[in-house]
């Protein structure tokens, strides 16, 4: 079964192989995305139930993998894609990649269902189920790539995948605002990722993990390392919503329930703790990685744990408890033992099967009732018996109470805290004011809606179809199952997974009950003190409510900051360079060509030696002031006859040095060209309004400095170029081979049609076009083109 | 038989464009002509992509002057895989404006124009030599101008004089830059300048003139902090002249900086071409703050043209790392830059013509509800704004990878974490654009659910929507394949790259070796 595949066989020998399923698996959840928004269009009402059954299949397919797996045997496939810029699709089943395979294929194939029922009738229905199964397949690639790139590219597909199934009620706009501000947080910190992965690859040469790996301390003793961590850190916290990037995940909740359920607690967010994961072997151990994940994961922990309890809306509830979990999963991952690696992942699978399963009833009972907030449901047990039992089953594994398995995954957690070889006491505090706030918030959310008075609610509920049941109910059926024998049918799984947290082959046990521990003592602590803190949840909303004005200062309003200065920063900008000016636009662009152009020579050449070789004449004198008389008149000019006919005097002093300089045809097109030039504007000025002035006196002072800096740079190069001559000009070519080869004496003229017969034509068409243009800028009027 | 190939690309559009203006009385066969020409350009350019890439770069010497004396065409890997995009380009545009122009363009001349732009483009991509760039730059100028002004609405006329002025006077700091590139070197071939350049002991006067050419093909390419023209033209005309002009014209720009900076001016790269990544990033940043302060769907895509420009340039500008592979990898980067730009923001501008076709208009706050009509339209969009955005596995992402990684192993770490923040903030604008035009509700529509999906269906059916929605359909396509089939285009765009960095082979194939020779020995 250990089929390994160097990176880059071709399709055709992949064909043979039994690890061909890992890549089918990923490219036929694709090829359901597509067809999704078909069969829903032949189908209807069965859609989901069809569609799950890809997402059903695949998870019995990784079911089977389990034993190899647990064995320490890992499945590999690759398929070329850019082989020369090391980009594979490289993927492997470990023990890691599995228990999440099982999780994304698992839940994904009970939330198509449930989303079926949930979004019954919907006229988009289609289109979520293409996202939601995209989604799917980009995480399913996520955890089983191996090759880097590949890793980012399924890391971003999960972002956009999210970014539009949050915005899935597009017509509100809170919904839109939650979904770029998960699409921007997510996607600011994936680009950190990509830096941090091709900085690894740069770094160990290597652009597949599992070489990466093999390559010990490579990465961490390289000069790289603190930079590739923090960028790795800042990819992996903003995905999962670590402190202080944990806002957008409440905001979230837009999302219709079943996204929530899927992306928003058991997969997409834990994209972050797999990478963290997956890293451990290579990036962890450091000290700066167990400060930085033992610190952040604990500080989220309690802070997510404490805001869930804050708040009464169903959806936000969980949506902080689930920050708060992903926290305890960053801390143990940042411990690093084996222990807690054991208890990373158990938690992981125990979180994925509670909160799932809570999530969807959050969605039923609003669904059914109409009503989203805590305080106002109550004694629905009798309207929704079923609904209520899965509810209650999956609260008490949250609330980390025997014989469920949630219980299992809260005792390693505080065990291996306990053991902790850094910081235990602060984490061993922690984790018990995060169990008893989750006791607190589990009764609030998944118990008390179904116990006590009947609340009477916007709809009559009732229990809903089957598809909506049978999610949650499968999930609870989970964590009973795997609490009542969790070495029989979590241990190989759970082993097999904290094996690829540490990079070696370990043995786990896991076991309901672990005698009179340290643990069970901190764990009925954590239970006593929950039940206090729900029925004393005024006070602890009171104690919140007055540490209020932290939130002023929050990362959340961090985020509104930045959109709001961003907004400020751009226009204000775009209103300096883009003022719609164009005396502007020319200011600036002479300065830069000045300033480029004159700061370059004296840099890079130093002050150029300028030397007059010969003396001028005095009719050369004489031109060269006619032509600078010209030029001020025209500046300062208050008629426009006046300035033509000064620009005429420059033209025809230019035209005279031609003829100076032994250039008699180029002088006679000069003339015929300034003629023609003075005749033509004095016939357009015979339109023009009267002349007026609109510049100011510091405008034309700005103006003259600009065009004496221009004009001075022009004079300089000039000089220069006459200076420095690098070799025998082409012009003498011309001047021997005029009249032999090319048959023509004047060699202005063979140039134009022989030589460089090319401008020529270039020119040509130039002018034609300038004709063209003419006429339809005369005849096409938007007026006119009224009557054509 | 490769003289042919070389100048086809020249005289198919002046043909095209000669007999399309003979037969101004019908529009119906100005249409033909224009497509068919059009087509045959593809057909030309598929060849002389073909020929270069088996046999090397090809020359032609222009009335049989040899060089440098006269003028010369030459193809290599990076002028005719431009040459190609340009008239698949062209094929694109021409089709959509069928179904987007009105009678009374196409009747003055529009397709005619349309093929001298082509025309003028190719000659950028394919001449040897500086004057003739100009003359070419001219050609593209005047057509683009009578192209942008073409209508004579006040927006298009006020955009258009704008533009006209600027690139005028670029064009006279171009005219005068060749003039005093010629009263040093003598000579205007560019395999001649490099041959000369390189040889000539004044280094710091070279560097002085590639600073002016730096200049005027910065104002082209729409470069920081003298890209000011193209905000305030290219959202006036109809969609199809901006689309062209946003895949094609800055390119040309990028093109020439690329060319004179790899082959001519590659003596003081650690100041040339520091400069031009400073300016690169500049040109990232404020291109995408230009963007996220617009609330029009063309303007936003006219900031980002800027905005992206600074990638391109970025891998011109990596040259100055001494890492050989870096290099090699920014300069096939920028390369893929350019294509995959040419692809993805023409397309976003041929769908914003199709989104102000169905709804009247090209401010976010008139559209809308767009998502809920045409899911056809959304999908297109989505494709080509997240390429765009560099979101994997479009064909951006790949353009980013690259560069980023070329990026971190130059240690220009600097210039990569402003390239990652600028996608991030496109990202932003194109979601944008996204929630406005595509999620919003449309302004006048009703809170009623289902009211969105009549007037929208209705509207697909309008007369002329196929031939605007085929070209979107086939660019889009592009942008996933230029992903999914990555290697090979990567491939091309390394062999490109190792030929841009080593001028030898391009000056052999442009100059005798006689003559090579001579010149060598001569300055020695």
């Amino acid at each position: 079964m250990c089929a390994a595949n160097s990176p880059g066989i071709p399709l055709s020998d992949l064909a043979m192989d039994g690890a061909v399923g890992l890549i089918f698996s990923v490219f036929l959840l694709v090829a359901l995305s597509a067809l999704a928004p078909t069969v829903q269009r032949f189908v209807r009402g069965w859609t989901g139930l069809l569609l799950a059954l890809g997402p059903a299949s695949l998870f019995a397919w990784f079911a089977t993998q389990i034993p190899a797996v647990a064995r320490g045997e890992t499945l590999e496939a690759a398929l070329r894609w850019a082989p020369s810029i090391d980009i594979a699709l490289t993927m492997r089943l470990d023990g890691l990649a599995l228990l999440f395979a099982l999780l994304i294929c698992g839940i994904g194939a009970l939330i198509v269902a449930y989303a079926g029922a949930y979004l019954h009738g919907h006229h988009q229905i289609g289109r979520f189920y293409c996202f939601l199964i995209l989604f799917m397949a980009s995480m399913l690639g996520l955890v089983l790539a191996d090759n880097l790139i590949a890793i980012f590219v399924f890391w971003e597909l999960t972002s956009i995948s999210s970014y539009l199934l949050i915005g899935f009620d597009h017509r509100r706009t809170a919904a839109r605002k939650a979904a770029l501000q998960a699409l921007l947080v997510t996607g600011a910190g994936g680009l950190a990722l990509l830096a941090g992965l091709v900085l690894m690859g740069i770094a160990s040469g290597s652009w597949e993990l599992s070489e990466i790996l093999a390559s010990g301390d490579v990465l961490r003793e390289h000069a790289l390392y603190t930079p590739i961590l923090i960028l790795v850190l800042a990819g992996a916290f903003t995905k999962s919503a670590q402190f202080p990037f944990h806002f957008w995940l409440p905001n979230a909740m837009e999302a219709p329930t079943p996204v929530s359920a899927y992306l928003h607690s058991s997969t997409m967010v834990k994209a972050g703790v797999y990478i963290l994961a997956r890293m451990h072997p290579t990036l962890g151990g450091t000290d700066s990685w167990i400060w930085a994940l033992s610190i952040f994961g604990a500080v989220t922990m309690v802070l997510g744990a404490w805001l869930a309890l804050q708040n009464n809306q169903l959806k936000r509830v969980l949506a902080y408890s689930t920050v708060s979990s992903l926290g305890a999963m960053v801390m143990l991952l940042g411990i690093g033992t084996p222990l807690a690696a054991k208890a990373a992942i158990a938690f992981i699978l125990a979180h994925a099967l509670y909160k799932g399963a809570l999530f969807m009833v959050a969605g039923t009972i609003d669904h059914e009732t109409g009503e989203k907030n805590t305080e106002k449901l109550g004694g629905l047990v009798r309207l929704m018996p079923a609904t209520a039992a899965v509810s209650i089953i999956a609260a008490v594994s949250m609330a980390g109470l025997p014989p469920l398995f949630g219980f299992v995954g809260k005792e390693v957690l505080l065990e291996a805290t306990l053991e902790s070889p850094t910081f235990s006491t602060w984490l061993v505090a922690a984790s018990v004011a995060m169990a008893a706030l989750t006791v607190a918030a589990a009764i609030l959310v998944a118990v008390k809606p179904f116990i006590g008075a009947h609340l009477e609610t916007p709809k009559k509920a009732h229990d809903p179809p089957l598809a909506m049941q049978a999610g949650p109910a499968i999930l609870a059926l989970f964590t009973i199952a795997l609490g009542l024998a969790p070495q029989f049918l979590a241990g190989p799984i759970v082993g097999a997974g904290a094996s690829s947290v540490l990079g070696e082959q370990t043995e786990v046990k896991l076991a309901l009950w672990h005698g009179l521990t340290p643990a069970l003592g901190f764990s009925a602590l954590a239970v006593l003190l929950g039940v206090g803190l729900y029925f004393g949840r005024a006070g602890v909303r009171g104690v919140g409510a007055a540490l209020g004005p932290i939130d002023a200062v929050g990362p959340a309003r961090g985020y509104d900051a930045a959109m709001a200065s961003l907004n400020l920063i751009a226009s204000a900008q775009t209103r300096i360079l883009q003022s719609g000016y164009l005396r502007n636009y020319l200011i600036i662009l002479i300065i830069s060509t000045a300033g480029l152009v004159g700061f370059t020579l004296f840099a890079r050449h130093g002050v150029p030696e300028i030397r007059v070789q010969t003396i001028p004449n005095f009719y050369e004198v004489g031109l060269a002031i006619l032509v600078v008389v010209g030029a001020l008149i025209v500046v300062v000019s208050r008629s426009r006859l006046g300035a033509i006919a000064a620009l005429g005097l420059v033209g025809y002093s230019v035209g005279l040095i031609y003829v100076l300089y032994g250039a008699p045809d180029l002088a006679m097109t000069q003339f015929a060209i300034e003629t023609l030039t003075v005749i033509l504007f004095v016939l357009v000025f015979y339109h023009l309004p009267a002349f007026a002035t609109y510049s100011g006196k510091r405008e034309r002072l700005r103006d003259m400095l600009v065009a004496l800096i221009g004009g001075a740079m022009m004079t300089v190069l000039v000089l220069l170029a006459v200076e420095i001559q690098v070799d025998e000009p082409v012009s003498d070519y011309f001047i021997r081979n005029s009249a032999p080869k090319a048959y023509g004496h004047n060699i202005v003229n063979v140039i134009l049609v022989d030589f460089r017969v090319l401008d020529t034509l270039g020119e040509i068409l130039v002018l034609a076009v300038a004709a063209i243009g003419v006429h339809t800028l005369l005849r096409l009027r938007p007026d006119r083109r009224a009557r054509r | 038989m490769s003289s042919l190939a070389l100048i086809l690309p020249l005289l198919i559009p002046l043909a095209t464009a000669g007999v399309g203006i003979l037969a101004w009385r019908s529009r119906r066969l100005q249409r033909a002509i224009g497509l068919i020409g059009s087509v045959v350009l593809v057909i030309a350019s598929v060849w002389l992509f073909v020929l270069v890439r088996e046999e090397g770069i090809q020359s032609l010497q222009i009335a049989n002057w040899q060089a440098p004396f006269g003028i010369t065409l030459v193809g290599d890997l990076l002028s005719v895989a431009l040459v190609l995009a340009t008239a698949v380009m062209g094929v694109c545009v021409i089709v959509y404006s069928f179904g987007s122009v009105d009678r009374a363009r196409e009747s003055f001349f529009y397709y005619p124009l349309m093929h001298v732009l082509l025309m003028g483009i190719n000659g950028a991509f394919l001449t040897g030599d500086l004057f003739n760039l100009y003359v070419w730059f001219e050609v593209m100028l005047i057509s683009s101008f009578v192209l942008l002004a073409l209508g004579g609405e006040r927006a298009q006329l006020e955009g258009a004089l704008k533009y006209v002025t600027l690139n005028l006077a670029s064009s006279v700091i171009f005219l005068t830059g060749i003039g005093v590139v010629y009263g040093v070197a003598g000579t205007l071939n560019f395999a001649d300048l490099a041959l000369k350049l390189s040889a000539f002991e004044e280094q710091g006067i070279v560097t002085t003139l590639s600073m002016i050419l730096f200049i005027t093909f910065g104002v082209k390419a729409a470069i920081f902090p003298l890209f000011f023209w193209l905000p305030a033209s290219y959202h006036t005309p109809p969609a199809a002249v901006s689309a062209i002009f946003a895949g094609m014209l800055t390119k040309v720009g990028v093109y020439a900086l690329i060319r004179v900076f790899t082959l001519i001016f590659n003596q003081d790269i650690s100041y040339t071409h520091t400069l031009i990544l400073v300016v690169a990033g500049f040109t990232m940043v404020t291109g995408v703050l230009g963007a996220a302060a617009q609330h029009e769907f063309r303007r936003i895509l006219s900031f980002h043209i800027i905005s992206q420009i600074g990638y391109m340039i970025m891998g011109l500008g990596l040259m100055v790392s001494g890492n050989p592979a870096a290099v090699r990898l920014a300069i096939a980067g920028a390369f893929f830059y350019i294509i995959h730009n040419i692809v993805a923001k023409s397309n976003l501008f041929l769908i914003s013509g199709v989104a102000n076709k169905l709804r009247g208009s090209y401010e976010l706050s008139r559209l809308g509800g767009l998502y809920a009509s045409n899911p056809a339209l959304s999908l297109l969009f989505l494709i080509s704004a997240f390429a765009l955005a560099g979101v994997p596995p479009l064909s951006g992402f790949f353009g980013k990878l690259m560069l980023v990684r070329a990026g971190l192993e130059a240690e220009a770490y600097v210039i990569v974490a402003v390239a990652l923040g600028v996608g991030l903030l496109t990202l932003f604008s194109m979601t944008k654009i996204w929630a406005e035009a595509f999620w919003k509700p449309a302004p006048d529509e009703s809170d009623d659910e289902s009211a969105g999906e009549s007037p929208g269906k209705a509207a697909v059916r309008q007369p002329g929507m196929a031939l605007m929605m085929a070209p979107i359909i086939f660019l889009a396509v592009l942008a996933v394949a230029l992903g999914v089939f990555f290697e090979p285009v990567y491939n091309f765009s390394i062999d490109m790259a190792d030929q841009i960095l080593d001028p030898r082979a391009y000056i052999e194939a442009v100059l005798p070796p006689e003559y090579i020779e001579q010149v060598r020995g001569g300055v020695k």
